[in-house]
């Protein structure tokens, strides 16, 4: 059996990787980005000089052809369904027997005047990082669009090279459409320490031609106000790079529509990743979820499916992890924007502004819902059996210190967060459970 | 700010231009009084031969001395060998106490290097102590301090991109290390005048490439990850070439690093009363830079407390146990004017990481001086006896390698630049088992053979020469290996190469801590995004990337325990824990892709 897989991202990687354990399949992975596999979350650090483009590949270059995965530098321009075969740019067609589409993102564009000028683009493939490295020798200012994670990230990058950036943001404050306002002020405010200058409440009007097709400055549109740069970064979210699927046939909504088991409507193709869409979500989950660990997870699930056991897809309890400039964030179970009535919190935030702990709870079982973390590591796995769990918030609070997983010698918190939850609820409780592995695996392991 | 680590680096570079050109200051001439000659008829042959060649009260300039002093010595080999082919030794002098033989290199280095040198540095040597380590701690602090005041956080920018630290491309990278292996053969071949044991070394060596490249099927797998692809680190190389000419100076020249050890004469007698040794200068200078490149760790990890507290851990043991301590007890020595000096060892070293340990004339040392003697002798036989595999118990190799030892200590402090050029490939992962665990069997054959010979007074086992083989391993591992590549290819190879490659200690400490040990690095859930900072910046070459992306927690020998892959992970991923409950199931290669417990059920079925 030929199983061919187009896309070579975390997704796409990690099907071709448990599909050669668990079978002994023919597996070729295509793509048109790069020949090999690399960390997509780590091209910053490229760009950055943290790293070397070698150093983002998480597997050597024999890896592939030592556990026979084919790989093949091409682009698909389209796919023939009923005669199972890919349609190559290079003429060197493919048949398949199994297919599995991890064709990931694209970044949006929203119809800006400009924005398909020369020295304009968003950060995605590695071709966006190579742009950015054209443009960059003698630039002064860069003016970045959006407020997400990318966003910051490419703000971060140029600031690395000493190159002045405005960031133009939707939002009132940075991010606030997922995180709680005490979150995104603390986060606004760390920013503009970084000298970025960080717009809030303000949209892209227009970018400006200098004459030759090359962007010049931007003008916002609610000000008015015209910023000139020599680069305009374009960060306002992806969407699943669905372009060349349409109308062929594959159901398609916002991304690639896919079941439980991660089939699409069209036999033996399979979707995964940033560009599937769950037609049927986890309670509290999105049908199109961009991001790292979901693809890593669907590509894994994918895999058992294709090699005859059917699973259906389960991502577990939602976690992410992100950083911003220097502050690291951690979120498990639920965190959102705007707490809903019954939901209650503690928020803890260190007086350097750098640190916070919020703790989510049900008002009125007192089960615990959540974790949002920024400059405070907490562990994964003793949240997440907290959260299943359904343990109540003040045992939680006792043990607390058991989800610490900052490095030794740290500062813990635990006993001011508790000092916090006593001081709003009148109650009495104590730290009983300081940070350390002994403990843990007792309890993990109970 | 940029205006004062400008200046800083001037300074730095201006000190070190002083520090070389001043090698070539003032003049020497023959100190009669310190001839070199195993006896009277030896020394009385050489000053014949400085009569002869009219060389009494010459006053040579350094290089040119060392020329003089080789003229005289073979003159003087002349008039001896005339002496002998007429007339054979005098009665009762056996004939290589009269004959030079194979004395002619040492006797050239001895006579060169106890010459009597005049001069600027010796008449000011505190001129130039200032111009050149004031200097450079001067500039070096300039450039440090700033830095203090940027906000905490990874400080990785421009690493990649620097001439500095950016590192070789693999071809240039392995000629130079090739290069380096190959002299060091061949010298050594040259200065032992011993054939059989470079020999043995090229033997082992081809069979280790055998091993890797054709029994481990490396062939063909070329690194990818091992080297720079496209910049070429040419700063690196001149940093490299700096240090690698200062230790060959050090080790093998001393006879033109006189200036030098006579700048820090003054030092040397505040602290231990008698003039300098070329030791005491390569001490002293090791202190000054793990101190301030020291400062700078702490200026470079304010955010993290780990790393703090581990930098003051080295460089409190390298300022009071090795360097400070000695020079006491040396004092003691030099006043009490004691029958049998007591020794003065660097107390935190230990076998086999310290080789001479064992050595006939520190085993007499100790011996000789009563309770203290023994004491030594104890303390160090425990040390790596029972306190090595109960810290490494509990803690891993980390309570020695990256917070007690010197070696450890400057990798970590003016290493630090350069910890990204360790090679993150399996073909050197498979080369570093074999070299490490082939230096520790050399360190036990060789200890072995100096022991029996202690004990039996017997040169030979199996007929195999102890003292060459002693030599050797001195010559070879102890000044080649841990000084020369060690700490010269820090800027080619990473700051590691030594501890990784060589060190036996390291092998030692790190068996303990594959097999025995409550130390490992978990590995946060899923958290993982792959992005291979944590590889990268691991100065041990270990892809800790190729775990923790599995879910699998990291048991390797040679962690030392820095705790860097913690600290710059941006996902929170890493953390250094003592605590063994589930090792053997959390390092079970991939475990956690999915971490909800209905998954692992699926799982199961499948496996
Ligand atoms: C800068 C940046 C930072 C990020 N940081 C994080 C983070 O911190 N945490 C997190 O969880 N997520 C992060 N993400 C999101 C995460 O990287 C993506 O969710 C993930 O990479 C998606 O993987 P994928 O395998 O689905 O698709 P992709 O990685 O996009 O792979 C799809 C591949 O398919 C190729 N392809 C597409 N169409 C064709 C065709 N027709 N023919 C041939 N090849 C084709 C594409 O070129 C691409 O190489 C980040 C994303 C970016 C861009
Ligand atoms: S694995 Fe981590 S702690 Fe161990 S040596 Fe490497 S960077 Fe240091
Ligand atoms: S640094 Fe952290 S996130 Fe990056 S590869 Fe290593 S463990 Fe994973």
């Amino acid at each position: 059996m030929h199983v061919a897989i187009i896309g070579n991202g975390i997704s796409g990687v990690t099907a071709a990787r448990w599909v050669r354990k668990l079978s002994d399949h023919k597996v070729t992975i295509i793509s048109s980005e790069t020949d090999h596999f690399f960390s997509r979350t780590a091209l910053m650090y490229v760009y950055m000089g943290h790293m070397r483009f070698e150093d983002i590949k998480p597997y050597e270059d024999w890896f592939w052809e030592k556990n026979r995965i084919d790989l093949v530098t091409d682009r698909v321009e389209s796919i023939e369904y009923t005669d199972k075969s890919l349609k190559m740019k290079s003429g060197n067609d493919i048949s398949y027997d199994k297919l599995i589409l991890a064709v990931g993102s694209t970044p949006n564009k929203f119809g800006w005047p400009g924005q398909d000028l020369k020295g304009v683009g968003g950060l995605y493939h590695v071709q966006d990082l190579e742009r950015m490295e054209e443009y960059s020798p003698n630039l002064k200012k860069a003016v970045v669009v959006g407020g997400g994670l990318i966003g910051i990230e490419m703000a971060e990058m140029f600031v690395s090279r000493g190159i002045s950036v405005t960031m133009l943001v939707r939002e009132p404050s940075y991010w606030s459409g997922v995180l709680p306002p005490e979150e995104s002020k603390m986060i606004s405010e760390h920013i503009l320490h970084h000298d970025i200058d960080l717009r809030l409440g303000v949209n892209l009007g227009e970018i400006h031609d200098d004459g030759s097709g090359k962007a010049c400055a931007v003008t916002v549109k609610e000000t008015g106000e015209r910023i000139e740069c020599g680069f305009v970064g374009l960060t306002a979210g992806v969407s699943p790079n669905i372009g060349f699927l349409r109308d062929t046939g594959l159901d398609i909504g916002r991304g690639i529509k896919v079941n439980d088991h991660l089939e699409t409507n069209q036999p033996d193709v399979y979707a995964i990743g940033d560009c599937a869409e769950l037609t049927n979500p986890k309670p509290g989950r999105r049908g199109v979820e961009a991001i790292w660990y979901t693809g890593r997870m669907m590509g894994e699930t994918c895999a058992y499916n294709i090699c005859g056991k059917q699973v259906a897809y389960d991502p577990g309890l939602w976690f992410n992890s992100a950083k911003f400039v220097d502050i690291e964030y951690q979120v498990y179970g639920s965190a959102p924007a705007q707490m809903p009535d019954d939901m209650a919190s503690l928020y803890w935030q260190h007086e350097d502004g750098e640190k916070s702990v919020r703790i989510n709870y049900d008002k009125n079982s007192k089960e615990i819902l959540g974790f949002n973390l920024f400059g405070v590591r907490y562990r994964h796995k003793v949240c997440e059996k907290w959260i299943l769990e359904k343990t109540h918030v003040e045992d939680v609070l006792k043990n607390l210190g058991m989800a610490n997983f900052d490095p030794e010698f740290y500062k813990e918190y635990e006993p001011d967060i508790i000092a916090l939850y006593n001081k709003q609820e009148g109650t009495n409780i104590t730290l009983k459970t300081r940070r350390g592995l002994d403990k843990v695996l007792a309890f993990l392991n109970r | 700010m940029k205006l004062l680590q400008t200046i800083g680096s001037i300074l730095v570079i201006l000190s070190i231009l002083i520090f070389i050109g001043m090698l070539g200051l003032g003049t020497k001439s023959i100190n009669l009084d310190a001839l070199p000659g195993n006896n009277t008829h030896q020394t009385a042959a050489i000053s014949q031969a400085i009569n002869e060649l009219d060389a009494k009260g010459k006053e040579v300039n350094h290089i040119g001395f060392v020329s003089l002093a080789s003229e005289v010595i073979d003159k003087a080999n002349e008039i001896q060998e005339a002496k002998f082919q007429q007339s054979g030794a005098p009665d009762g002098v056996g004939e290589w106490d009269f004959r030079f033989g194979g004395n002619v290199g040492g006797f050239k280095q001895k006579l060169s290097s106890t010459a009597k040198a005049t001069g600027p540095v010796q008449s000011n040597p505190w001129l130039f102590f200032f111009l050149t380590f004031g200097l450079a701690i001067i500039g070096g602090l300039l450039f440090i301090i700033p830095k203090f005041a940027k906000s905490p956080g990874i400080k990785h920018d421009g690493i990649y991109h620097s001439s500095l630290t950016s590192g070789l491309k693999l071809t240039p990278r392995t000629i130079v290390l090739a290069a380096g292996i190959i002299g060091t053969l061949i010298y050594g071949f040259v200065k032992l005048n011993n054939f059989f044991w470079p020999l043995v070394t090229t033997v082992i060596g081809v069979l280790f490439i055998y091993f890797v490249f054709i029994k481990e099927k490396s062939k063909g797998k070329d690194p990818q990850r091992s080297a720079s692809p496209v910049n070429t680190a040419w700063l690196g190389m001149l940093a490299g070439a700096l240090l690698v000419g200062f230790y060959i100076l050090l080790y093998w020249k001393p006879e033109y690093i006189q200036n030098w050890v006579s700048m820090v004469d003054p030092i040397s007698e505040m602290l231990n009363g008698g003039k300098a040794s070329r030791w005491f200068l390569y001490g002293l200078l090791y202190t000054i830079i793990m101190a301030v490149m020291g400062i700078r760790m702490l200026a470079k990890y304010q955010h993290n407390k780990y790393q703090r507290v581990r930098t003051y851990s080295v460089m409190f043991f390298q300022t009071a146990f090795a360097f400070l301590i000695p020079q006491m007890i040396s004092k003691l020595n030099a006043t009490n004017a004691y029958d049998n000096p007591i020794p003065a060892p660097d107390l935190k070293n230990m076998w086999p990481l310290d080789y001479s340990f064992f050595f006939n004339y520190r085993l007499d040392e100790m011996v000789a001086n009563g309770s203290i003697g023994i004491f030594m002798l104890v303390w160090g036989i425990v040390l790596f006896v029972i306190g090595v595999p109960v810290f490494v118990y509990f803690y891993g190799k980390r309570w020695y390698c990256s917070w007690v030892c010197g070696c450890g200590g400057l990798a970590e402090t003016m290493g630090d630049p350069w910890r990204q050029l360790s090679d993150k490939s399996l073909r050197a992962w498979q080369f570093e088992r074999y070299i490490i665990h082939g230096v520790m069997v050399a360190a036990v054959l060789m200890t072995i053979g100096v022991l029996y010979t202690y004990f039996t007074g017997s040169y030979s086992i199996l007929g195999i020469n102890t003292d060459s083989l002693k030599s050797w391993y001195g010559f070879f591992i102890g000044a080649g290996f841990a000084g020369i590549v060690g700490t010269g290819f820090y800027p080619l190879m990473g700051n590691r190469t030594w501890c990784r490659f060589g060190c036996p200690l390291a092998g030692y400490l790190g068996l303990i801590q594959k097999f025995k040990s409550k130390f490992r690095i978990t590995t946060n859930g899923g958290q993982c995004i792959s992005c291979g900072n944590c590889s990268t910046y691991c100065e041990m070459g270990i892809d800790v990337r190729s775990y923790a992306q599995k879910g699998q927690d990291i048991v390797r020998s040679s962690c030392v325990g820095c705790g860097v892959c913690s600290a710059v992970c941006p996902r929170g991923v890493l953390r250094l824990e003592n605590g063994s409950g589930d090792v053997a199931t959390r390092t079970i290669e991939e475990r956690t892709i999915h971490i909800t417990e209905d998954m692992i059920y699926v799982k199961q079925d499948f496996s």
